[in-house]
C-alpha cells in the first residue's frame, strides 16, 4: 500500500458541493426538449382476470399521444428477467404490462403517454377496465395447503422453489443434545423507501440508431444488456446513465417494467419519454424486502455449546420473481450459522407465491434474516440455560486462530476476531454496570432491557464462481490526462455511498497527486468500462481494488518512463515529494508533469512502450469477505404507552481496512437506522383483499429524526487477504447487526413479564397489551 | 385555463401563466428549471420539497403555484452566494450530513427555518424541528451535528459582524465584504438580527 496521505483519513466528499447547492443530476432533473410523459394504470385488484380494457375515452383526451396495453405489446418486448437461483425454481412469465390477468395490487396494466405528466395522469382515469376478481393468496403457509387457491394454475401449487442444505449429522446432534430451544421467528415484509422514487427517461436518435436511457439504477451495465434483450436491439446502440441516484438500498438493483416501456416508447414515438414514479407506486410496485418465517431449533449442551442448528424457512416471494427474488433467501441459508461453531446444520426452505409485490434485495438482502434467526436463537438458549447472552456467544465463537475457517455451509470466512469486537462493545457500553443498573431499575418497577447481537456477514459480492451467471468482478480505468490531472472511470455505480471520494483517495495516494486533481466518473455505460454495479457491500472492496490495480499499472509505466528519461534502471527510481528521483543521487530527478508530457509527446519512449498514460483493470476476487461486529442496544419502555425508547446504542464493527472513517460511520449510522426501523416501526401490511394498507408515508413508518438515538461507534480492524486493499465492506453491516440487538433489548426488558420472544415490529400497542395483561406471556418457543 | 402569477425566487422575479392545479414544486422544477428542490411523496410527508415561502419553511408539494403569487421564495439554489457555500451547507459538508443528497435541499431549508427561530438549538430541538423531513441514508446523527455546526458558524459570524465593524477598514478583502452585504437577502441569521 502507498503511504497514506488521504487513505484512512476523514476527507470531505467530492459529491457534496453539487448536492448541497441543488446541482445534482437526478433523472427527473434532466429536462430534454419535447419530452413526452408516461403514466401507468395499475391494477386495483390483487388477483383478477382482465375481461375488457377500453382506452377509447383516454385516447380522445387532448394531449394524449399513445396508450399501450399488455396484449398489444406482449410480442414486441421480451419478458422481465429473473435469476434461476434454485434448481426447481418456477419462473412465471413476467410481461412489462399484464396480459389478461393481474396478480398483485399495483401491477401495471396500461401505459399512457401524453404531452404533460398531468394529462397522462388524467388519462388514466379515463381507461375503463372490467376485472373479474379471483380469490387472493396472502399467507405463505396457508398458500401451501391443498385447498388454497393457486396463482399459477399450470403449476397447481403456490410453491415457487425449494432449497435444502444439510451439513453434518443433524439428527445425531439433536439426539445428543442436553437441551433444545425452538422458536418461530417472523422477519416481516418491509419496504425500502429510497427517498428518490424510481424514474426512467429515454431519448432516441434515429440517425445514429442510438438509444440513451437515464435510470435510477444501481446496475447500469446490466440494465443496458437487459434493455437490449427486452427491446430486441443491440447493446452497443444503447447508452445507460445513472448519474446521481437518490438512495436505493437494493430496490434499484433490478430491472423493472418501466425500464422496458420508456425506451420502447421513446423509439416508437421518436421523442424523449420520461416516467417518474409516485411515492404510492414506489410502495406498491418497487420491490419489498425480507418476508421470511423462520422455524429455528438449536441443540445445546448444558454448558451452552451448540451441537446443531436446524432451520426451516418459508419465504413469501410475492406474485412474480424479480431479478434476484429467488436468490436472496439463499444468502440466509449460507449465513445462518453466524459466528458460531457447530457440529451440524440443516436448512430447508420453501419459496412461496402470494398476491403481493415481489420481494428482492433490501439492504442486507438475506443476511439480516440469517443473523436475526441465529441471534434470537442464541438469546432463547441463554434464557433457557440462564446464561449471560454475551457468555453463550463467546463460548461458541469461531476462534481467531481458526481463520480462514470453512463453515458448515461451505463458505470460507476470511478473517475475524469476534471476541475482540464483543469485548470492545461490552466495555464501551459499560455492560456490567448496565446489568447492575437494570437490577436496580427493576426493583423500582422500571422496564429496561439490554440486547446484544454478534454478527458476521458476507460482503464484497463476490467471486464469479459463486453465481450461476458468473460476474462478481468490477472494472476501473485510471487515466493521467495530458494536463497531469487524473480521471478514474469506475464500473461500480453508487447511489449515495460516495465512491467519487474514496476512489479519489485511493488514486491520489497511489499516484502521489492532490486529491482535488482526481475526478471520478461512474454511471455512464459509454464512458466507463463494462462494470457490474453497486450492491452487496462490494464497491470499495471490489471496485476500489480495480481502481488501485489500474493506478498501480499507471504508476509502473510512469516509473519505467522516468527511468528511461533519467537513463537509469527502473529499480533505481523512487517517488518522493512529487518528484521521481534516482535512488542513489537525489539531484537526478524528473517530475510527474515531465513524465506525463513525455508519455503524450511520445518522442522519447523506451523501446516497446506505447504512448499515453492509462490502464484498465478488472478485479475478480477469489472469495467473499466476512465483516463482523457486535451491536448493543439499551431500551426503556414507557409502562403507560408501551413505547420503546432506545437510551443507548453501541456498535463495534469490523469492516477490515478503512479508506474514509467518516463515510464508514455514515454507512453504519444509516444501516442501524434501517435496522431499528424494522425492529420497531416498519411493516408492509396487506389487508384480506390484498390491498397494501401501508401504501403511503403516512401509514408506513420510515423513522424520523426524533425517533432515533445517537449512536456510539467504534471499530476493530481485521484486514482481509481477499483483496490488496484489505477492505471488507460496510454498506449493510448496520442493518444486519441492529435488528436483533433491538428486539433482544425489548425482549430482555419484558423478561419479568414472561416474554422470551416477540414478533417485529415492536409497536407500542403490542407491548402495551403485554404490560396490560401482566400475566405470564411466554411468546413462542422455549420448551424442550 | 391558465392564470398569471409573479413570484420572486431567490431574488429574481418570474412572471408566468400556469394551470390553477400546478403544484408550486412543479412550477419551480419544470417551469423555472430550478431542479434542486426534489419531490419525494407529493403528500407533504417527506419534506424533500421544502422551500421558504415569505421567510417560512413550507412543503412546496402542498402549495399551488397560484397560491404563491406575489410571494418571495427561497430554494436551495438561493443559499450559496458567489459560489460559496453558506453556513448550513458548509456544516452539512463538514459533518457528512448527507449521503445520496436527495432529501438534502429540503433539510437545508428546514434547518435554516429552525436556526432563524433558535440560534443555538439542542440535539433534541434539531431532531424535533427536522421530524417533518425524512432521510433514509444517514440515520440523522450527522444531520443533527451538521445543524449544530452551522449554528455555531452563524453565531460566530453574528458576533463578528457586531464586534468588528467591517467594510472600509479592510478594502483588501472585497469578496468578504460583498458576502456580508449580500447576506440579508438569503435566509441566514442576519435576517433575525435586527
Amino acid at each position: 500500500m502507498p503511504p497514506a496521505k488521504y487513505t484512512g483519513r476523514k476527507v470531505l466528499r467530492k459529491e457534496d458541493p453539487r448536492l448541497l447547492t441543488g446541482k445534482g443530476q437526478f433523472v427527473d432533473d434532466m429536462h430534454l426538449p419535447n419530452t413526452a410523459h408516461m403514466a401507468l394504470l395499475r391494477s386495483p385488484h390483487a388477483h383478477a382476470i382482465i375481461r375488457t380494457l377500453d382506452a377509447s375515452r383516454a385516447r380522445a383526451l387532448d394531449g394524449v399521444l399513445e396508450i399501450l396495453t399488455g396484449p398489444e405489446i406482449r410480442d414486441k418486448l421480451n419478458m422481465l428477467p429473473s435469476a434461476a437461483a434454485l434448481p426447481d425454481l418456477r419462473i412465471p412469465d413476467h410481461y412489462v404490462l399484464a396480459v389478461n390477468r393481474v396478480r398483485y395490487s399495483g401491477e401495471p396494466v396500461a401505459a399512457v403517454v401524453a404531452e404533460t405528466p398531468y394529462i397522462a395522469r388524467d388519462a388514466l382515469d379515463l381507461i375503463d377496465v372490467d376485472y373479474v376478481p379471483l380469490p387472493v393468496v396472502l399467507d405463505p403457509e396457508k398458500a401451501l395447503e391443498k385447498d388454497s387457491p393457486v396463482i399459477y394454475e399450470e403449476w397447481k401449487s403456490n410453491l415457487a422453489g425449494t432449497m435444502q442444505l444439510v451439513s453434518g449429522d443433524i439428527e445425531a446432534a439433536f439426539r445428543k443434545a442436553d437441551r433444545v430451544v425452538k422458536g418461530r421467528l417472523l422477519n416481516q415484509r418491509v419496504i425500502p423507501v429510497a427517498m428518490e422514487p424510481r424514474a426512467v427517461q429515454a431519448s432516441y436518435q434515429p440517425g445514429e440508431k442510438m438509444l440513451t436511457v437515464w435510470s435510477t439504477t444501481q446496475i447500469p451495465h446490466t440494465l443496458r444488456s437487459e434493455i437490449a434483450r427486452l427491446l430486441k436491439i443491440a447493446d452497443n446502440r444503447i447508452r445507460v446513465l445513472a448519474l446521481d441516484v437518490g438512495g436505493a438500498f437494493g430496490s434499484k438493483l433490478n430491472v423493472y417494467p418501466e425500464e422496458g416501456l420508456v425506451p420502447y416508447l421513446a423509439m416508437r414515438l421518436e421523442r424523449p419519454v420520461k416516467w417518474v414514479e409516485t411515492r404510492r407506486e414506489n410502495m406498491l410496485a418497487t420491490i419489498h424486502g425480507r418476508d421470511q418465517i423462520n422455524y429455528v431449533e438449536l441443540a445445546l449442551t448444558n454448558d451452552g455449546r451448540i451441537l446443531g442448528l436446524r432451520v426451516r424457512v418459508i419465504v413469501d416471494v410475492g406474485a412474480y420473481l424479480q431479478m434476484l427474488t429467488a436468490l436472496i433467501p439463499t444468502l440466509t441459508a449460507i449465513m445462518s450459522p453466524g459466528c458460531y461453531k457447530m457440529l451440524a446444520f440443516s436448512f430447508e426452505m420453501k419459496e412461496v407465491f402470494t398476491n403481493k409485490m415481489a420481494t428482492d434485495a433490501y439492504r442486507g438482502a438475506g443476511r439480516p434474516e440469517a443473523t436475526f434467526l441465529v441471534e434470537r436463537a442464541m438469546d432463547l438458549a441463554a434464557a433457557e440455560l440462564k446464561m449471560d447472552p454475551a457468555e453463550i456467544r463467546r463460548r461458541n465463537f469461531i476462534k481467531p486462530a481458526s481463520f480462514p475457517y470453512t463453515t458448515r455451509t461451505g463458505l470460507i470466512y476470511d478473517s475475524g476476531n469476534y471476541d475482540k469486537a464483543l469485548k470492545k462493545a461490552l466495555d464501551l457500553a459499560g455492560y456490567t454496570q448496565l446489568r447492575r443498573k437494570q437490577a436496580q431499575l427493576r426493583k423500582q418497577g422500571k422496564i429496561m432491557g439490554i440486547g446484544l447481537a454478534t454478527y458476521v456477514e458476507i460482503c464484497a459480492m463476490g467471486p464469479a464462481r459463486a453465481f450461476a451467471a458468473g460476474g462478481g468482478w468490477e472494472s476501473a480505468a485510471v487515466r493521467v490526462e495530458p494536463s497531469g490531472k487524473v480521471t478514474v472511470l469506475s464500473g461500480a455505480s453508487p447511489h449515495g455511498q460516495g465512491e467519487e471520494t474514496t476512489f479519489a483517495q485511493i488514486t491520489a495516494d497511489e499516484l502521489s497527486v492532490p486529491f482535488d486533481d482526481v475526478a471520478v466518473i461512474h454511471g455512464d455505460t459509454q464512458a466507463v468500462p463494462h462494470g457490474i454495479g453497486t450492491f452487496g457491500s462490494r464497491t470499495t472492496a471490489v471496485g476500489g481494488t480495480a481502481v488501485y490495480m489500474s493506478a498501480q499499472k499507471v504508476k509502473k509505466k510512469m516509473t519505467e518512463l522516468a527511468a528511461h528519461l533519467l537513463e537509469i534502471n527502473p529499480k533505481n527510481v523512487v517517488w518522493r515529494d512529487g518528484k521521481i528521483v534516482a535512488k542513489t543521487n537525489p539531484k537526478k530527478f524528473t517530475t510527474f508533469q515531465e513524465v506525463v508530457r513525455a508519455a503524450y509527446s511520445a518522442k522519447n519512449l523506451p523501446p516497446g512502450m506505447e504512448p499515453g498514460l492509462d490502464a484498465t483493470s478488472y478485479f475478480s476476487p477469489q472469495n467473499f469477505t466476512f465483516p463482523f461486529g457486535t451491536h448493543i442496544c439499551v431500551v426503556e419502555i414507557d409502562p403507560e404507552t408501551g413505547e420503546v425508547a432506545i437510551v443507548k446504542y453501541v456498535a463495534v464493527d469490523d469492516c477490515g481496512r478503512v479508506i474514509n472513517p467518516m463515510m464508514v460511520e455514515g454507512q453504519v449510522h444509516g444501516g442501524i437506522a434501517q435496522g431499528i426501523g424494522q425492529a420497531l416501526y416498519e411493516e408492509a401490511v396487506y389487508n384480506e383483499d390484498g390491498q397494501l394498507l401501508t401504501g403511503e408515508l403516512m401509514d408506513y413508518v420510515v423513522p424520523k429524526a426524533d425517533q432515533l438515538p445517537t449512536y456510539i461507534l467504534d471499530r476493530t480492524e481485521t484486514p482481509t487477504t481477499v483483496n490488496p486493499l484489505g477492505v471488507k465492506g460496510v454498506g449493510e453491516a448496520g442493518t444486519i447487526g441492529s435488528t436483533p440487538a433491538v428486539v433482544s433489548a425489548v425482549v430482555d426488558a419484558l423478561a419479568p413479564y414472561g416474554v422470551r420472544n416477540l414478533d417485529m415490529p415492536l409497536k407500542p400497542e403490542k407491548i402495551w397489551r403485554i404490560l396490560r395483561a401482566k400475566t405470564s406471556h411466554r411468546g413462542t418457543g422455549t420448551q424442550r | 385555463m391558465k392564470l398569471p402569477i409573479t413570484v420572486t425566487v431567490n431574488g429574481t422575479p418570474h412572471s408566468s401563466e400556469v394551470e390553477p392545479r400546478l403544484l408550486l414544486v412543479h412550477f419551480l422544477r419544470d417551469v423555472l428549471e430550478l431542479t434542486g428542490t426534489h419531490v419525494g411523496c407529493e403528500t407533504g410527508l417527506c419534506g424533500a420539497c421544502t422551500v421558504h415561502l415569505d421567510g417560512e419553511a413550507v412543503k412546496s408539494c402542498m402549495v399551488l403555484a397560484v397560491q404563491a403569487n406575489g410571494s418571495k421564495i427561497t430554494t436551495v439554489e438561493g443559499l450559496a452566494s458567489d459560489g460559496e457555500l453558506d453556513e448550513v451547507q458548509r456544516g452539512f459538508w463538514e459533518e457528512h450530513g448527507l449521503q445520496c443528497g436527495y432529501c438534502t435541499p429540503g433539510i437545508l431549508l428546514a434547518a435554516h427555518d429552525l436556526l432563524l427561530r433558535s440560534p443555538d438549538p439542542s440535539d433534541a430541538e434539531v431532531r424535533g424541528a427536522l421530524s417533518g423531513n425524512l432521510c433514509r441514508c444517514t440515520g440523522y446523527q450527522t444531520i443533527v451535528a451538521a445543524v449544530r455546526n452551522a449554528a455555531r458558524k452563524m453565531r460566530q459570524k453574528t458576533r463578528h459582524m457586531k464586534e468588528v465593524p467591517m467594510p472600509a477598514a479592510r478594502p483588501q478583502k472585497p469578496p468578504r465584504a460583498k458576502k456580508a452585504a449580500r447576506k440579508p437577502s438569503a435566509p441566514g441569521v442576519a435576517e433575525v438580527v435586527p
